[in-house]
């Protein structure tokens, strides 16, 4: 089928025409709004208390969402919105790291307000378009398409029948469609999601690029929480912006000299130092499979362990000399020198709708090589292509996939379920054939891939009332927080990372803190007043980037070359002090690096608080899988034995010398499940929460949120105790 | 004995930085050394020379994700 049947086909059902103007330090200081129940638009004033409180990005997102849901809102309602945007700073050119756009939606995993994250040129062009946000509420009564034309000022939803879903078709057919020239497909950014997203909890969204230097349309991945599935339920097929050509000075910044001085300087340490340090620009993350496997971090079958020799076959050597296609040029938005973006260029497909196609494939990152690899025991870089590429055009979480098919691989093979249940997949560690039949079944809401589409929580739920499975194992195996499942690493050794991701506000995810080497390696922050500090201090300051736009990895995965002579070299002062003078030179601010937490702690306890609203947000919600604080079973004990034993002696001065195994997990248990709690009580503490959690009526005074709906939550909360 | 992110590890004659990243398994690029409190950039870890009884602190920064 040509891209003009499926334009013709196209049934236009709403239409907005908008004033364009000019953004003014960073700010369009108006979002777009969107009914597709109704196909109603409306035009919505940023003020100044909302710049002020929730800057933009996730802050923007979460108090939008807060306003147009009700307290019983659930996912699937049409009062659920989904909300993209990208900050104050997000759009420049002059600084790495700045394209990033921010989702908010009520997630069909946890409930709650979930924000995600993607590169790709969507939300930049949003803002050049003439909005800081774009929220979405209602459901097609058919799949649409929206676009919004920011050289021309109008927005339409379209009734588009024939075009694919699935994103790698997608993106593609609606540049195509939507740029009227090749020189013009640079101006174009589309999102998408795919068919799994449909059948599925775990859905994702790409979100794309032109690359002009390897003509090909490449996706970024908004991965957690099942964003993807949000916009699918909405009949959302896909977002398609245009975007007036980009410039450097779009964004009016306040004072451009600062963006620019602060850009060179990092610019030279990356062309200068990332060859030495973290090899970004050759190997992007995946330069981490390696360390991760070294430091007994990489997680194996089901995070029961932390290493294995096989995974020397899923390394950045073994991607760099067989499967990347480098041209120096891996920046998913203008101006990222840093370049991660790694791309395969041509892979032809092993299974699946697409079998014998040569792809282009976005990634492989460290985290898909766990999660589609040492996760589930296997160790076939690709089976690691091939699965990125699928969960990449079906609209999965790579990450949410290869957890949660993980986790139904232990119950497989401790006869959790059966054959009989998996359909006849044999769904044992290793088993990538499997694997990759599961993923494929997700995408046609099929067998038991419908189920292990659930997510962790949802299963285990089924699993005991079903199949009789025994609850206490599934909580101790089954890796998820709040619903969302494990990013990917190993926490045994880390209670402060425990704590990065049992308080994350969003789940199991990892950017809020990555405490691992400062607590397990370093020993640096040994007391629990010490770790409290630290899930203060990086939560906050990572709460940040989310807020304006930012990609976290420009701030430390390069540092300058004196950045050890620093009191503090672990925050990397410098490049702190760049964001001040960045946000600044954007925004006409002038705040310092403590304002900057403000800001972000502001945003936190807001996000806190409205976990609070949906049910949630307290200790309960908190905890995390024992897998992720110790030993569950006698094998993993035995496999780090001499470790375990030694702590034993060490810490508890207790002899491990006649001791049964079990008996030796249960003793370890108690010692760190108590260390948990009393870790929980500590940042509590330090937050300004309650015992249980909740932030106080102080804490919400200090930071200027005693809003009163937002009192409301938390008085009302407390008295129900 | 010498003091590593303060636990005690055996020391060895004419022990480098260097030699002591390999012994202890430190293969990440992102290190702070910090020798008896003088910060030691990577260009010297060969050339120097860890004596016994000294404190050494290898801070691992952070990276990815
Ligand atoms: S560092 Fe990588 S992910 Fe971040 S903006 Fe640059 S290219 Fe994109």
């Amino acid at each position: 089928m040509n891209r003009l049947e499926m334009k013709t086909a196209h049934k236009l059902v709403g239409t907005f025409n908008y004033q364009l103007g000019q953004l003014e330090k960073g700010y369009a200081n108006r979002t777009l709004y969107i009914n597709l129940s109704t196909n109603g638009f409306a035009e919505k004033p940023v003020t100044e208390l909302m710049k002020q409180k929730f800057i933009g990005g996730r802050g923007f997102g979460l108090k939008l969402l807060w306003d147009g849901i009700q307290d019983h809102t659930q996912w699937n309602d049409p009062e659920n919105e989904l909300i993209i945007s990208p900050g104050p700073i997000g759009g420049i050119t002059q600084y790495p790291g700045a394209g990033k756009s921010y989702v908010v939606a009520l997630s069909p995993l946890t409930q709650s307000a979930m924000d995600s994250n993607a590169g790709g040129h969507f939300g930049p062009f949003l803002k050049f378009s003439g909005w800081d946000a774009l929220e979405i509420q209602g459901k097609a009564e058919r799949d649409v398409i929206v676009f919004i034309d920011g050289t021309k000022g109008t927005v339409t939803i379209e009734e588009a029948p024939l075009e694919a879903v699935n994103s790698h078709i997608l993106v593609e057919q609606l540049t195509d469609m939507y740029a009227e020239s090749e020189a013009d497909k640079v101006t174009i950014s589309v999102v998408a999601a795919g068919e799994a997203a449909e059948h599925t909890l775990i859905g994702l969204l790409n979100f794309s690029f032109y690359d002009s230097r390897r003509k090909a349309v490449r996706v970024k991945q908004a991965g957690r929480g099942g964003m993807g599935t949000v916009f699918r339920d909405k009949h959302i097929k896909a977002l398609v912006i245009k975007s007036p050509k980009v410039r450097g000075d779009l964004n009016n910044p306040a004072d451009m000299s600062a963006l620019k001085k602060a850009g060179q300087k990092i610019h030279e340490e990356i062309r200068t130092l990332d060859d030495s340090q973290c090899r970004m620009r050759k190997v992007g993350t995946a330069h981490l499979t390696q360390i991760m496997n070294d430091y007994d971090l990489l997680p194996v079958r089901n995070y029961k362990f932390g290493s294995d020799p096989e995974a020397t076959n899923i390394t950045d050597d073994v991607f760099l000399s067989k499967y990347l296609h480098l041209n120096g040029h891996d920046e998913c938005w203008y101006g990222c020198s840093l370049a991660c973006a790694k791309v395969v260029k041509s892979f032809q497909l092993k299974t699946g709708p697409y079998k014998g196609k040569e792809v282009l494939v976005d990634g492989p990152e460290y985290e898909t090589t766990s999660a589609a690899g040492s996760v589930l025991g296997i160790f076939d870089p690709e089976f690691v292509i091939e699965t990125n590429f699928y969960c990449d055009t079906y609209g999965v979480d790579a990450l949410s996939f290869g957890t949660a098919t993980a986790f139904v691989m232990e119950c497989y093979e401790n006869g959790v379920i059966n054959d009989r249940i998996t359909g006849g997949l044999k769904l044992n560690f290793g088993n990538a054939e499997a694997a990759l039949e599961l993923l494929h079944q997700m995408a046609k809401g099929e067998g038991f891939g419908k189920i292990a589409g659930l997510g962790i929580r949802r299963m285990k739920k089924l699993f005991v009332e079903q199949y009789d499975a025994n609850l206490d194992f599934l909580q101790d195996i089954g890796m998820e927080v709040k619903g969302l499942e494990f990013s990917e690493y190993v926490t045994k050794e880390s209670l402060a990372q425990q704590g990065g991701y049992g308080l994350a506000n969003k789940g199991a995810q990892h950017d809020e803190a990555w405490l691992i080497f400062m607590d397990m390696v370093n020993h640096e922050i040994p007391t629990f007043e010490d770790k409290a500090e630290a899930l203060f201090y990086y939560p906050m300051f990572r709460t940040w980037f989310s807020l304006n736009g930012l990609c976290k990895l420009p701030w430390n995965d390069i540092v300058p070359a004196d950045n050890h002579l620093t009191a503090e070299p672990a925050k990397v002062p410098e490049h702190v002090q760049n964001y001040v003078e960045i946000y600044n030179g954007v925004t006409g601010s002038n705040i310092d690096e403590k304002g900057l937490i403000s800001q972000s702690e502001v945003v936190y306890n807001f996000q806190r608080v409205f976990n609070v609203r949906m049910g949630f947000g307290t200790r309960e919600y908190d905890q995390v899988p024992y897998r992720a604080v110790g030993p569950v079973t006698v094998e993993e004990y035995e496999s780090r034995q001499d470790r375990y034993d030694a702590q034993m002696k060490d810490i508890l001065n207790l002899d491990p010398e006649g001791k049964t195994t079990a008996e030796k997990v249960q003793i370890l248990r108690n010692y760190r499940e108590e260390q948990y709690r009393k870790l929980c009580d500590a940042v509590y503490l330090r937050r300004g929460w309650d015992a249980n959690g909740i932030p106080t009526i102080k804490t919400l005074e200090r930071l200027g949120i005693d809003f009163p709906e937002v009192v409301a939550v938390v008085k009302k909360k407390m008295t129900q105790g | 004995m010498i003091k590593v992110n303060g636990k005690d590890y055996p020391w060895e004659e004419g022990l480098s930085i260097k030699q002591l990243l390999v012994n202890k398994g430190f293969t990440f690029p992102l290190l702070v050394v910090v020798l008896n409190g003088k910060a030691i950039a990577d260009n010297e870890y060969v050339g120097t020379v860890v004596n016994d009884g000294d404190d050494v602190k290898i801070i691992h920064l952070m990276s990815g994700g």
